[in-house]
């Protein structure tokens, strides 16, 4: 169970290799393994979003993936969404719209988000809440996070 | 995995098992990643065959095909109300499937389609009719050694809809307190249903296929009376318990409310509406 | 600062950065993932530590034996009960007017004697990785000798119930919160009832008799818990000499400081204590847990320890707020004027004493002119979780069902729902039963800009698809805090000013911090770089509680403002060789007031500082007296499925008081934020025990919070009627919106289905059930 094994994958943009054990978690992996501490833990089961990475496209739980699951594919966490001089559209909106209050699920809402707003670029107050239905947040009741995705919406056109 | 028995497990989405082996659900000393087998991987569709769905295909690919959209509504409502979305890139239905839950949000729909489940081993493939595979809460009837490879579907019929309803107190991010697959099939005039499905889940040890509901309607015009008195059936079969997800009482109350309601959505569905 | 007020004695100050939205100092850290969180720590071989939890409610400890746990390979400390100082059970204040029982928070932190609820610390492992401090704990024996639980607040008060604490001190007096232990030579029975308390006004028995109508419910809810994302985590390190260094969220970190302190029996200023960003609190993170863990374990294995909760141990092991039972009673006259009122409350502590029975007994009636009113508390210990502070701690519970009440009034004597709360409405000199008189207040602006709203005014919208409309309004009252506070400014040489103060920011409190200097010393928010210092670095400053940090620790940044305003104008008068009372500074410009009329910019003097007498630091320390109590009405719209009992809101505005509003999108935000949580302990949230105490849904995902689909936007509307207690007016905001929603939704779900429910949560098993009821069937 202790022994290590070695994982290559890709994270943001870059190659990187890590050992872990089986059971650890990609989340684990992320934040004890390579300190990538901008990926959150609110549940460890799934239910809270706030450790969401893109794996190859796709939004997960980084909870829910094992670490050596990640080996060849490519990964995209909070720390890879802002340019190296210039954040991201979102970024920005979420900071315009006052869309964060203590800022645990933000970077889960921005990384969502984001992908959200690669795949359509156009859409609903509606379809933006049930997109970020797996991500809880305690502190803004939603409304201004909701909002900040549309505005960036409109500063990406 | 065969040699390791009861001690493996396959590993798709991870979305139940992770979970369930952090809470030492079940003890075991190998998980093993089927998601890198191709044939488990295959989304397919003929005319002649239907649509076969490997059990490591995420939710997320099946709601978004566009074969699976025009011909299989009723898995597109299925898949898509499990978890967000974080959960649907990853959750596949022959997880859903192999966790056996009462309450599944998958499994009625499945039965209601008369889906298969294709079954390996090193005997060989054999299938299982769906509503057969789940044995009890969380057990479902693999063998030793057996892998869930496939679900299939038959082709949809001429004049046939199939609709899939869940209850939940939330809007997403729930366990069902009740749910809900039907499929029927209307003769030519689109008046009278000449076969019906009707499944149900989160109200026995195993979701159900509600056989006496499903033979009442077929033969009935379609009218809200012959939809209400199917969905009283329905409920006759029900044997939920209390806990903290909802009521026996609520819980058979649901099964009449949702029966009715994906009832009529399938009728639209048949009708073309 | 001179504040002009017209007709209405509104002020209208011409601010430059109070009232507007500049982005907040820390948003892009968090923004972009730097921003360090509790669990964020990671130091050179430190170790991870768990914590054991008892698996029963209620259970004598006859020992524990951790030999096999600490023979495993990478484990290097446990520590039980028997590692704590010991500590006394009676109440004492810890120095800074704290007052706590250490003997019962000892034994929260972890148990001595007796686990009282499932989930309760027995021991915790430092351990090389966290996989192997979970191995490690399955490894320790303890052997428990289990005793009957009692769960429920009214079998818990019964004579013969089982009882937690067998010498508990029954205290007459809301005061004595934390509870205590009796006297050695008080021989009278034990009981679970930590304290029983009365206030009084009037003479309510005889004015109920002049009542035309009464109206008298009962009332429940369940414990809700706070449900901040980012679980407990504390990371420690202790060095050979004995000072220790603690990076753990907190509400406080001086309160952490002086817990553990005292829990460890070791001076506080041995415990250096550096806040990290806190990801949600909500009045849960007032209090130790994980926090004395940590260090000694660190003591103990001579390694930095970060100790981590999981999720099911936030809810297990943390204080949720408090389950309840209410009786409440209100009369009126025919013309709608309340006449009288009375209520008892018997709150659930949990298993130690200190629910928040005395905010919720003082806040039920606040919002009412009332002469002649009763009110009644108890405060109860069972084999639950201890309950901890969730914002606006006992107004929630109590007001749900002063609210509900004063709707079934309003119904029964035809009159509007807002008429009727603006007729008995709170004013200036209005007594509270409790005793103090309000001061200024703005509950009556509050209903009359509610009743103007379009909201209020527009149409409910004709039920579809067989759903049934309804809409509801509620009030709710909060008193607002204050306390110690300290602030230390830092002019630098370009124009800016570093700021350091000792509020821990929940929800965006440094930007507000930043602005009250910068409106004072006429800069932009961005010119004020504010920090949060640590205990260390800035002087003692109370919790961030209460709805207090805009009050005092924005009061201490305008006192520290003000202070470098004097030192730069003597700095000016000195390099001008004029008397300071002839400079004068405005809008970031020091002017001679006569003669020469000279100027010099702030930012100009900022660099000529070092070489005309040295560095200018601005510092305050305040402890203001002076709150402006906050009072909020909301309007619900909702729609019930009446086949499936679901209850969907589909529009939401609160109206609140929130006197001067420093940022109006964080203050927007607090009110949404409140509403939301309101809404779920309305209509979702709430433990579900099985028969032996185990919480049955301890995750988030049947731990039903809000996700983004099921709330609408939330209009916060701001109704501004300044403090005149505060320089720029403020009064706290933060906590009163969580107070009205539960009777507003209730409230609009009977004005849907017609059915007065008078227990939370109003889920869809509550609501078919009242449906039935009320149709007379068994099923629909």
């Amino acid at each position: 169970m202790n022994e290590k094994i070695h994982v290559k994958t890709k994270i943001n943009d870059n190659d990187v290799e890590f050992l872990c054990e089986a059971r650890q978690s990609l989340l684990e992996v992320l934040r004890d393994v390579l300190d990538m501490t901008g990926t959150k833990e609110g549940c460890n089961d799934g239910n809270c979003g706030a450790c969401t990475v893109i794996l190859d496209g796709q939004i997960v739980d980084s909870c829910l993936v094992l670490a050596v699951e990640v080996s060849g594919k490519t990964i995209t966490t909070i720390e890879g969404i802002a340019g190296v001089d210039k954040l991201h559209p979102i970024q920005q909106a979420f900071l315009e719209q006052a869309a964060l209050q203590c800022g645990i699920c933000t970077p889960g809402f921005i990384v969502a988000s984001k992908a959200l707003l690669d795949r359509e670029p156009n859409v609903s107050e509606g379809r933006i809440r049930h997109w970020l239905a797996g991500n809880l947040c305690r502190c803004t009741g939603y409304d201004k996070i909701v909002r900040a995705v549309m505005a960036a919406q409109e500063n990406t056109k | 995995m065969d040699s390791y028995g009861s001690k493996a497990k396959a590993l798709a989405g991870g979305t139940d098992i992770l979970v369930q082996l952090r809470g030492n659900r079940f003890d075991i000393e190998m998980l093993v990643d089927v998601k890198s087998i191709p044939e488990l991987n295959e989304l397919s569709y003929t005319v002649s065959e239907g649509l076969s769905v490997g059990a490591a295909v995420p939710c997320i690919r099946i709601y978004e095909d566009s074969v699976v959209q025009q011909s299989y509504p009723c898995l597109v409502d299925a898949a898509f109300l499990i978890g967000g979305i974080q959960i649907q890139s990853r959750a596949t239905i022959g997880g859903n499937l192999c966790n056996a839950s009462p309450s599944g949000d998958t499994i009625p729909a499945l039965i209601a389609l008369e889906a298969e489940a294709v079954v390996f081993s090193k005997r060989g493939y054999r299938s299982i009719p769906v509503e057969d595979f789940c044995v009890g809460p969380g057990q479902n009837g693999l063998q030793d050694g057996e892998l869930l490879v496939s679900i299939k579907f038959p082709p949809p019929k001429l004049y046939s809809g199939a609709h899939f309803l869940r209850f939940i107190p939330r809007n997403e991010m729930d366990i069902a307190v009740a749910n809900v697959g039907v499929a029927l099939t209307l003769d030519s005039k689109k008046q009278t249903v000449e076969s019906a499905r009707i499944a149900l889940g989160a109200v026995g040890p195993t979701p159900l296929l509600a056989t006496k509901a499903s033979e009442f309607l077929v033969g009935k015009e379609i009218s809200d009376d012959s939809l209400y008195e199917t969905a009283e059936i329905a409920k006759q079969i029900a044997s939920p318990i209390t806990d903290m997800r909802g009521t026996i009482n609520q819980r058979i109350h649901l099964v009449g409310v949702l029966t009715r309601r994906a009832l009529q959505k399938a009728v639209e569905r048949a009708k073309g509406v | 600062m001179t504040i002009k007020l017209d007709d209405k004695g509104i002020s209208k100050p011409n601010y430059k950065v109070i009232g507007t939205r500049p982005i907040r100092h820390d948003g892009l850290e968090k923004v972009t993932g730097q921003a360090r969180y509790s669990a964020d720590i990671n130091l050179p071989g430190m170790l991870y530590g768990k914590v054991l939890r008892s698996p029963h409610a209620h259970a004598r400890i006859r020992g524990i034996n951790a030999g096999k746990a600490l023979a495993l390979k990478g484990v290097f400390a446990v520590i039980t009960s028997a590692d704590f100082s010991i500590q006394s059970d009676k109440v004492i204040d810890l120095g800074e007017g704290a007052m706590t029982n250490p003997g019962f928070l000892s034994q929260n932190v972890m148990a001595k004697e007796k686990v009282l609820y499932k989930g309760h610390a027995v021991a915790a492992v430092a351990a090389e990785s966290l996989h192997l401090a979970e191995e490690a704990l399955a490894l320790i024996d303890v052997d428990y000798e289990v005793m009957n639980p009692v769960f429920d607040v009214r079998e818990a008060m019964k004579p013969g119930a089982p009882l937690l604490h067998d010498r508990l001190y029954h205290s007459s007096t809301p005061f004595m919160r934390p509870g205590g232990l009796k006297d050695d030579d008080d021989g009278s029975p034990g009981s679970n009832i930590a304290s029983h308390f009365v206030f009084e006004l009037g003479n309510p028995e005889n004015a109920f008799n002049e009542a035309d109508i009464i109206v008298e419910r009962e009332f429940q809810t369940k414990p809700v818990h706070q449900g901040y994302i980012e679980p407990h985590a504390a990371t420690a390190t202790w060095n050979r000499d004995g000072k220790a260094t603690l990076w753990c969220s907190s509400q406080g970190q001086f309160t952490m400081r002086d817990q553990s302190a005292a829990l460890l029996g070791i001076p506080a200023s041995n415990i250096r204590v550096i806040p990290l960003e806190i990801g949600g609190g909500f009045g849960g993170k007032t209090l130790v847990y994980l926090e004395p863990i940590a260090l000694l374990l660190a003591k103990k294995a001579g390694r930095s320890v970060k100790v981590t909760m999981s999720r099911k141990e936030v809810f297990e092991g943390t204080g949720p707020t408090s389950g309840s039972f209410m009786r409440v009673k209100i009369g009126a006259n025919n013309d709608g004027k309340f006449v009288a009122a009375e209520g008892v409350l018997a709150y659930e502590a949990g298993a130690f004493p200190g629910s928040p029975v005395n905010p919720g007994v003082q806040c039920m009636f606040a919002s009412y002119d009332l002469k002649d009113v009763r009110v009644e508390g108890y405060d109860v210990v069972v084999n639950k979780q201890k309950v901890a502070a969730y914002r606006a701690p006992g107004s929630p519970g109590s007001c749900f069902a002063v609210e509900t009440i004063v709707d079934e009034l309003a119904e029964k004597l035809n009159i509007d729902p807002l008429e009727i709360r603006r007729k008995n409405g709170a004013k200036e000199g209005t007594r509270r039963v409790s005793g103090p008189v309000f001061g200024k207040i703005g509950y009556l602006e509050t209903i009359e800009t509610a009743k103007a709203h379009p909201h209020y005014i527009e149409p409910i919208g004709n039920n579809l698809d067989g759903k049934l409309r309804g809409r509801g309004v509620a009030s709710g009252f909060w008193f607002n805090g204050s306390g110690p506070a300290c602030a230390t400014a830092n002019v630098n040489s370009d124009g800016t000013v570093s700021l350091i103060e000792g509020s821990p920011d929940i929800g965006g409190t440094r930007a507000m911090a930043a602005m009250s200097v910068a409106e004072v010393l006429g800069l932009s928010a961005q010119d004020v770089h504010p920090s949060v210092g640590d205990t260390d670095s800035i002087g003692y400053t109370s919790n961030t509680g209460g709805s207090s940090v805009a009050f005092k620790t924005g009061w201490a940044c305008y006192e520290a403002a003000q202070d470098i305003k004097r030192q730069c104008i003597d700095r000016a008068a000195e390099i001008w060789g004029v008397d300071p009372g002839q400079v004068e500074m405005h809008e970031g410009v020091l002017n001679e007031k006569s003669g020469a009329r000279r100027q010099i910019t702030f930012k100009e003097l900022a660099s000529v500082l070092l070489s005309t007498g040295g560095p200018v630091v601005g510092k305050a320390t305040v402890d203001p007296a002076g709150v402006g109590g906050a009072f909020a009405l909301h309007i619900a719209d909702v729609e019930v499925d009446p086949q499936t009992g679901k209850v969907d809101v589909i529009r939401y505005t609160a109206f609140q008081d929130v006197g001067r509003a420093v940022h109006p999108s964080y203050v927007e935000g607090q009110i949404q934020g409140g509403v939301a949580q309101g809404i779920g302990w309305a209509l979702n949230e709430e433990y579900v025990f099985s028969e032996d105490g185990t919480m049955l849904n301890s995750s988030f995902l049947d731990y039903r919070m809000p996700t983004s689909l099921d709330l609408p936007m939330i209009e916060a509307v701001i109704v501004e009627v300044p403090n005149p207690g505060h320089p720029f007016g403020v009064r706290g905001v933060g906590e009163v919106p969580i107070v009205p929603p539960m009777a507003a939704i209730a409230n609009a779900v009977y004005d849907a289905i017609g059915v007065r429910i008078s227990r939370l949560p109003i889920n869809p098993a509550t609501v078919l059930e009242a449906i039935w009821a009320k149709e007379g069937s068994g099923q629909g």
